[in-house]
């Protein structure tokens, strides 16, 4: 399948005052899994659905394969959409679902039949193709979506979080056949998601969106170890975000003078780990609760702030004798300690 | 089971039926019986002696004959208007924002308050020759001669299509209303322009909506009295005139019984019709499957 790009150029949309889209600018590259990541309300869907054609714009231009296409109606524009519900047409069973795009494009029956029959069978769903669409499981209507959005070609694949609505198990497998089925094919995808371990696992890059605007746009690991924002290293996990002067060197041989984010699981509680140019902290254990593959411990600074302690339960043998109360020092090594310019505490 | 705890179960249900009971009581007495009165009525001569005769009459009369067509003329005229007029009416209230939504929902339901012969005057008001639609039409040039708009079948169609309106939008809104707005931008994603998608989506997904829409226009206007006597000028004569005048011109309860059940069956015809369309729609056997 040919890829194209996608090229967003300072887009805007308003909802009377609301600024749904401020001034949005995005290159994706052909052949790109980009997820658009972000809490409710930050515009990644607007985003979507803009691409889409079916958000006007305010402002700004949306190009794809360097073509204009900001006032290309929806139904011209050639994309594949996998929508949060699914959108199957109720009164259609499982192949005329598929069929649907390519009967619009009056492809011949028998060649339709055999092409939705293949988009079928690359989303596992073989001999499903008389069912009903209420005959079938969530995951399996997934999968219906997903052929028929794939099956006529399009330019490029738009996901509006598709797996919210199935359980942790499915989701994390279907996680797997979605980017499988990308690499496949090779379409450059948009894809939406509030759920940032998600975006972390299927994306070649992530932007993480706030209030209209992206934050930061960078692959998995930049966006989760080297956060732009404060925004950012919060919504991507267990941040700390540590003021100026609340952690010493373990040497002692610099004073830390910036706003400092340190991940939760980034801590230990042997310096060994840390190594001499580490950092330490010092606090009041406060509560500690066990979580399976790990404790989780929170320290009460004399500065009065709360830091958020994640210990391997491989590595824990001590936490279970902690008592709440009891002076507790963590240590992390110089790598997992990130400063965040201009962040505020 | 417990008898004691199966007896209390047992009066708990026998209470919530009994209150159906008032309802039961009034249709049997004022619905039922009446009927069966009628059929008995039906077979009865003037001399009061049982026979077929008044079928016979009925029956090989011409006039019969040609108020059951303008009454079919008339349920299928308005049904054909109401759908030109509603089906359009009805996407639009889907489509439009909730508050814009509900004010012209209000608009549309408004006529529904006023009374029937109320509004059946109006239009003789605004429709006769000298009325306020043809003083506009001649007075701009558009007609030399003011038209024909009432005392016949158009000037009544109008009438019953104005009565049936809102009726019918009102089903077929609610079923539009219902369809997923994702359902229409799944098919324009995939290509189909607005007409595709309304044919191959909004259409048969509204579909339950239509059909009901369809049998509350025709089994009303199957037995419309007002509209035709008023705007019809006597020269429109559906059954329902018939039977009207067979009783004060000729005192004939016989015949008129006749044509009374003669309308019932046709109303339960129908009734049975589009039951059966509405089961077979909501089974998807029709074949609205295809693109």
């Amino acid at each position: 399948m040919k890829s194209f790009p996608i090229t967003v150029e300072s887009v805007r949309k308003a909802y009377g005052s609301y600024l749904a889209l401020d001034d949005v600018s995005l290159e994706i590259e052909a052949g790109e899994f980009l997820t658009l990541l972000g809490p409710s309300g930050s515009g990644k869907t607007t985003l979507l659905m803009a691409v889409a054609g079916f958000v006007l714009l305010d402002n700004g231009k949306i190009l794809l394969g360097g073509r204009d296409i900001t006032r290309l109606p929806p139904n011209k524009r050639e994309l594949g959409i996998v929508f949060q519900n699914y959108a199957l047409f109720p009164h259609m069973n499982v192949l005329a679902n598929v069929e649907y795009p390519l009967a619009l494009r009056k492809i011949p029956r028998v060649d339709a039949r055999r092409r939705a029959l293949d988009a079928l069978a690359r989303v596992k769903l073989e001999g499903f193709a008389q069912r009903d669409i209420a005959a079938l499981s969530g995951g399996q209507r997934q999968r219906v979506a997903l052929a028929r959005a794939i099956v006529f070609k399009p330019r490029v694949m738009l996901m509006d979080e598709p797996l919210s609505a199935l359980d942790k198990n499915l989701r994390e497998a279907m996680q797997y056949e979605i980017r499988r089925l990308h690499d496949d094919l090779g379409i450059t995808t948009i894809y939406v998601t509030h759920d940032q371990r998600e975006a972390l696992t299927m994306s070649d890059r992530i932007a993480v969106m706030n209030s209209g605007r992206i934050e930061q746009i960078d692959t998995p690991e930049r966006v989760y170890h080297r956060p732009l924002t404060r925004f950012v290293a919060e919504f991507m996990g267990e941040a700390n975000i540590v003021p100026p002067g609340s952690v010493r060197r373990i040497d002692g041989v610099d004073a830390l003078r910036e706003t400092l984010m340190i991940r939760a699981e980034s801590f230990h509680l042997d310096p060994a780990f840390a190594g001499p140019d580490g950092v330490a902290l010092e606090g009041v254990l406060r509560a500690k609760s066990f979580r399976g593959e790990n404790w989780l411990l929170t320290l009460e600074l004399d500065t009065r702030q709360e830091v958020l302690i994640s210990v391997p339960a491989t590595l824990a043998a001590g936490c279970a004798d902690l008592a709440p109360g009891q002076r507790v020092a963590a240590f992390a090594p110089a790598a997992k300690v990130h400063a965040i310019a201009g962040a505020k505490v | 089971m417990d008898p004691a705890l199966a007896a209390d179960a047992r009066r708990e249900r026998r209470f919530f039926l009994s209150l159906s009971l008032p309802a039961l009581v009034i249709v049997g007495s004022a619905a039922i019986l009446p009927i069966l009165w009628i059929v008995r009525q039906s077979f009865l001569t003037t001399a009061g002696e049982y026979s077929v005769g008044n079928y016979e009459k009925v029956l090989s009369s011409g006039l019969t004959w040609s108020a059951l067509l303008t009454t079919l003329e008339l349920s299928i005229g308005t049904l054909a208007v109401c759908m030109l007029l509603g089906l359009p009416l009805a996407l639009a209230l889907a489509s439009a924002r909730p508050r814009v939504a509900n004010l012209l929902m209000a608009f549309i339901m408004l006529p529904l308050w006023t009374s029937i012969l109320v509004r059946t005057y109006g239009w003789l008001v605004l429709l006769r020759r000298d009325g306020l639609v043809n003083a506009v039409l001649t007075g701009s040039g558009l007609t030399t001669e003011p038209l024909p708009l009432v005392y016949n079948f158009t000037g009544t169609l109008i009438g019953m299509v104005h009565y049936m309106l809102p009726l019918f939008v009102l089903p077929v809104y609610a079923a539009m209303r219902d369809i997923d707005p994702n359902l229409t931008r799944a098919a324009a994603s995939m290509g189909a322009g607005l007409g595709l998608a309304i044919r191959t989506v909004i259409l048969p997904l509204s579909a339950g909506g239509i059909v009901s829409g369809s049998m509350i226009v025709f089994i009303y206007t199957l037995g419309f009295f007002i509209t035709p006597a008023v705007l019809g000028g006597g020269k429109v004569n559906p059954i329902s005139i018939r039977i009207e005048r067979t009783l004060s011109t000729f005192q004939d309860w016989g015949a008129a019984s006749v044509l009374g059940l003669l309308l019932l069956v046709l109303l339960a015809l129908v009734g049975v019709t589009f039951w059966a369309a509405r089961l077979l729609l909501t089974q998807n056997k029709l074949g609205v499957a295809h693109a």
